[in-house]
């Protein structure tokens, strides 16, 4: 047995002892580092360790959580004891309950052991050459507001009184800038980004490029007329969308009736242009993991396909409530959050659309690249939003001038039902969760400018 | 008040941190101890209490930062951390100035809420969700939650600071969903302070009527309207406008890296002279105040416009050494794994001679934004977008319809000169704001303010 499930092994006894009826244990170490690059010098080294445990207590439907640092077998008795203390100031409720254990499949290709040859020089020369590559693409491009590289490596062990056992390990690494251009005395910004396992899977080249593209596309931007018309929403944009739809689809605010998809099981909510699955398995995938929060095995479950609402997302105490199996849709944010309903990684299916098609297809309207305030300007209850957005005109089937300074509103589900079509090529994006996700297009949306 | 961890292990830290050479290093230490529940379905849930403590050692050598840090406060994790962040250095050992400490006075609490049982918390809860309910039958769900914060701290420097503080935070926050036919509405409400829980000794329940009305008012809402028209913004809650649209620019960390449309703007008139504008980490109990920076620099008030001027940006150490200024005591970090970025406090527009509604009378036709779901700039460009949460219809002068789905777009230069009226019904309220990855509690204020001119993105058809 290694440490780290020791630990939560050793939890688990102490909550139990200290008066759980049932107990779980979630233990996480990581290590990373972060280089952030700014004027060709390092601005800043981040080496870091962190661990902390979770643990979990039921005492007759009634649930406690508590969470610390202390790894001791002082400290993690006392972690345990709070958790069991919580739980007495707690309401019953007949549907919580520990998840039994199930077999476990490996899920191998998550790690990547090369990132350990990247010494701390080598990963901030990475970083440098996505700043120099956005600056030497163009004299208007003025500045690099932070080009960053970070990675990390994460080890997490559950336990649980009812058996449950498991540890995995996993491996992630990013680098992103945020560039900026100058025209006619305005500045605009562009992000441009890339994930990957390991350093060795980011192309800082692409990503420095990307940044700089995006912002010198959007020099000399003005304000789009109001109006109703096609919107094609690039990967970035289709992503954070996605990830509104999949917080929707979560069984907790469906069963509370705060999704604007509660009660609509079976039914039609999208266009069969629109498919949409979860998969915490897909080894491309940012959040795969071999089980979930609780140690349910991830698995892939359809969401939304053929127009229809296929199912919701489900952890255990969801699941119980409809007498259904849990989808292995119990999130963690690490040790400190109880576990609850989420997605792991969204994939919106790809279609047979280039890029230029969907323009093409889209005739007169909105290339949105960047979106602004989706946590204030969308309601998760009834699926309205109204946020800022920016992107290029499309005039004749073409990007056309750049534009800013606008909303695009309506509701979720209605604007699933107006997706047209879907590009062919998806991309991983850190946006709205995990998202794999192809620009799509959308054959109306209110557009609010001048 | 005693320090987390002892001088003497401080100055080992800090000379083990620069045997490598470095013109400045740090020490920060924390011990972090919260409790949050939440009532939902009448049900009390989600009682979790966490605690955890390390440090984060920093070295400056040039431009860089080399940064590490660790959990625990044991003498030996700490000291891990400051050969962790030397290790990248290869110039001559330098000895940091003796330690000389300074004593802080944190800010008064008078009812420590780790001393209330978690039961009285649950049972104000309860209260909270009858209140809530019995505001109509149409109240169809009703959630609160609770959460109490505190956050000791310990700085030590090879300047020779060494200072602490200890930070206690209590908030509530309320929403409620109304349902009428196939209309669904949601309503929130938040109070919080840098207070203990003294706070909710005064009818916590209030906010829990006041986010059931909001959600009651909107059943009765018309789709926002879309365009550009005169906008007042309500008191409190609305000065959240002032601190995306002017606030984030001001933060030294964008001005020097040309991020931010206020660079080379100090002096210059950038509002109407009506406008006086704060940054201020001492307004007594107000949820984004601190004795001392998590820099150990003591917190300050700063105003950074005055009739209309453009007087000041915010700082942190590094930012206000580059410039060769003082540090305005802005140098704010999440917790002892992130690194100090200049961020702001409390920020608000200063009470004007205006009243609420003399400043609607005057509006034909316009809109109301009462409070707001949160907002985003980008500093750089200076867009900016808020979403409303509760917004009406200016019509004749007088506000009329509720309005949903709304959201305010404009550019923070234009907005901030358009500026035209500030009301004299000054309060604060509590936000969280997030920056770099890094959720700090901020508080932002004013009375209600009108811009003349600002696009309003609704829904309607």
């Amino acid at each position: 047995m290694t440490d780290l499930s020791s630990v939560a092994h050793r939890a688990v006894e102490a909550a139990t002892a200290a008066g759980a009826g049932d107990a779980e244990a979630y233990v996480s170490r990581e290590s990373g580092r972060e280089v952030r690059v700014h004027g060709g010098e390092v601005e800043s080294l981040t080496a870091a360790t962190q661990s902390g445990v979770g643990v979990r207590a039921w005492v007759g439907g009634r649930v406690g959580y508590a969470y610390g640092t202390d790894l001791s077998e002082a400290g993690v008795a006392a972690i345990a004891a709070r958790a069991a203390e919580a739980a007495a100031v707690a309401d019953a409720d007949e549907f919580a309950a520990p998840p039994a254990p199930a077999e476990i499949e490996a899920l191998p290709g998550l790690g990547d052991p090369s990132t350990a040859e990247w010494d701390t020089g080598r990963v901030a020369e990475l970083a440098l050459s996505v700043e120099r590559t956005a600056l030497g693409s163009d004299p208007r491009l003025v500045g690099v507001e932070a080009a960053v590289y970070a990675d990390a490596d994460e080890r997490v062990a559950i336990a649980s009184s009812a058996g449950v056992a498991g540890e995995y390990e996993t491996s992630t690494c990013y680098a992103y800038l945020q560039a900026l251009a100058e025209g006619d005395g305005v500045r605009e910004t562009g992000l441009g980004f890339g994930l990957a396992r390991g350093p060795g899977g980011l192309d800082p080249e692409a990503i420095g490029a990307e940044g700089a593209q995006r912002a010198l596309a959007m020099i000399g931007a003005g304000k789009p007329a109001s109006r109703s018309c096609p919107v094609v929403l690039d990967e970035t944009v289709a992503a954070s969308f996605a990830g509104l739809i999949g917080g929707g689809l979560g069984a907790k605010a469906v069963q509370r009736g705060r999704s604007p998809f509660a009660g609509r099981l079976e039914e039609e909510v999208a266009s069969a242009a629109f498919a949409l699955h979860d998969d915490g398995r897909d080894p491309a995938g940012p959040a795969s993991a071999p089980f979930d929060g609780e140690g349910v095995p991830r698995r892939r479950t359809a969401l939304i396909e053929g127009g229809r609402l296929r199912s919701y997302l489900y952890d255990t105490y969801t699941a119980n409530r409809e007498g259904v199996s849990s989808t292995g849709s119990a999130a963690r944010q690490g040790y400190r959050s109880l576990p609850s309903v989420s997605t792991s990684n969204l994939t919106v299916a790809p279609g047979s659309h280039s890029l230029e098609q969907l323009l093409a297809e889209a005739g007169e309207g909105i290339y949105v690249t960047d979106v602004a305030g989706l946590h204030s300007g969308v309601n998760p209850v009834t699926g309205v939003f109204s946020v800022g957005a920016s992107g290029r005109a499309i005039r004749a089937g073409q990007l056309a001038e750049p534009v800013r300074e606008f909303t695009i509103a309506g509701e979720l589900v209605a604007m699933l039902s107006a997706v047209s079509a879907a590009g062919a090529e998806p991309r991983w994006v850190p946006f709205g969760g995990s998202v794999s996700t192809p620009p799509l297009l959308i054959a109306e949306m209110a557009i609010s400018g001048s | 008040m005693s320090e987390l961890i002892d001088q003497a292990v401080a100055e080992r830290a800090l000379a083990r941190a620069l045997a490598n050479g470095g013109r400045f290093a740090e020490v920060f230490a924390e011990r972090r101890r919260g409790q949050t529940l939440a009532i939902d379905e009448q049900r009390i849930e989600s009682v979790q209490s966490g605690a955890e403590e390390g440090a984060g050692v920093r070295v400056v050598d040039g431009n860089t930062t080399y940064f590490a840090h660790v959990d625990g406060l044991e003498p030996a994790e700490i000291e891990r951390a400051a050969d962790e962040a030397a290790a990248a250095l290869r110039a001559e050992r330098r000895e940091p100035r003796p330690l000389q400490a300074r004593e802080v006075t944190p800010l008064p609490i008078e009812h420590r809420p780790e001393d209330v049982p978690a039961q009285r918390k649950a049972e104000m809860l309860r209260e909270l969700d009858e209140r809530g309910r019995a505001k109509g039958s149409e109240i169809a769900q009703f959630t609160a939650s609770y959460a109490e914060a505190r956050r000791q701290v310990t700085v030590a420097n090879s300047d020779g600071l060494f200072s602490g503080d200890d930070r206690t935070r209590v908030r509530i926050g309320a929403q409620a969903v109304a349902r009428r036919d196939g209309t669904v509405e949601t309503g929130a409400e938040t109070l919080g302070a840098h207070r203990g829980f003294e706070l909710l000794e005064d009818d916590p329940g209030q906010i829990a009527e006041q986010a059931a009305a909001k959600a009651l008012t909107l059943l009765d809402a018309v789709p926002a309207p879309s365009g550009s028209m005169p906008v007042v913004v309500g008191g409190g809650f609305g000065g959240v406008l002032f601190h995306e649209m002017t606030g984030h620019g001001l933060e030294a960390d964008h001005i020097q890296k040309g991020a931010s449309v206020y660079v080379g703007k100090l002096g210059e008139q950038v509002a109407e002279p009506l406008l006086n504008a704060y940054d201020d980490g001492r307004l007594p109990g107000e949820w984004g105040s601190d004795a001392i920076d998590d820099e150990g620099q003591p917190t300050q008030m700063t105003q950074v416009i005055e009739d209309g001027r453009l007087t000041s940006y915010l700082y942190d150490r590094l930012t206000a050494e580059r410039d060769g200024v003082a540090s305005t005591g802005n140098g704010r970090r999440e917790s002892f794994r992130h690194l100090p970025i200049p961020r702001m406090t409390n920020t608000y527009i200063a009470p004007g001679e205006s009243t609420p509604e003399g400043m609607m009378a005057e509006v034909e036709r316009g809109f109301y934004a009462v409070s707001f779901g949160g907002g985003q700039v980008d500093p750089a460009t200076g867009d900016f977008v808020f979403g409303v949460s509760e917004g009406y219809l200016i019509e004749g002068g007088k506000v009329t319809s509720p309005c949903r789905g709304a959201t305010l777009i404009g550019n923070c230069l234009e907005a901030l000169a358009a500026i035209d009226a500030v009301g004299d019904d000054f309060f604060v309220k509590t936000g969280i704001c997030g920056k770099g990855g890094q959720k700090v509690p901020v508080g932002t204020g004013q009375g209600h303010v009108r811009v003349r001119a600002m696009t309003v993105g609704g829904t309607e058809r």
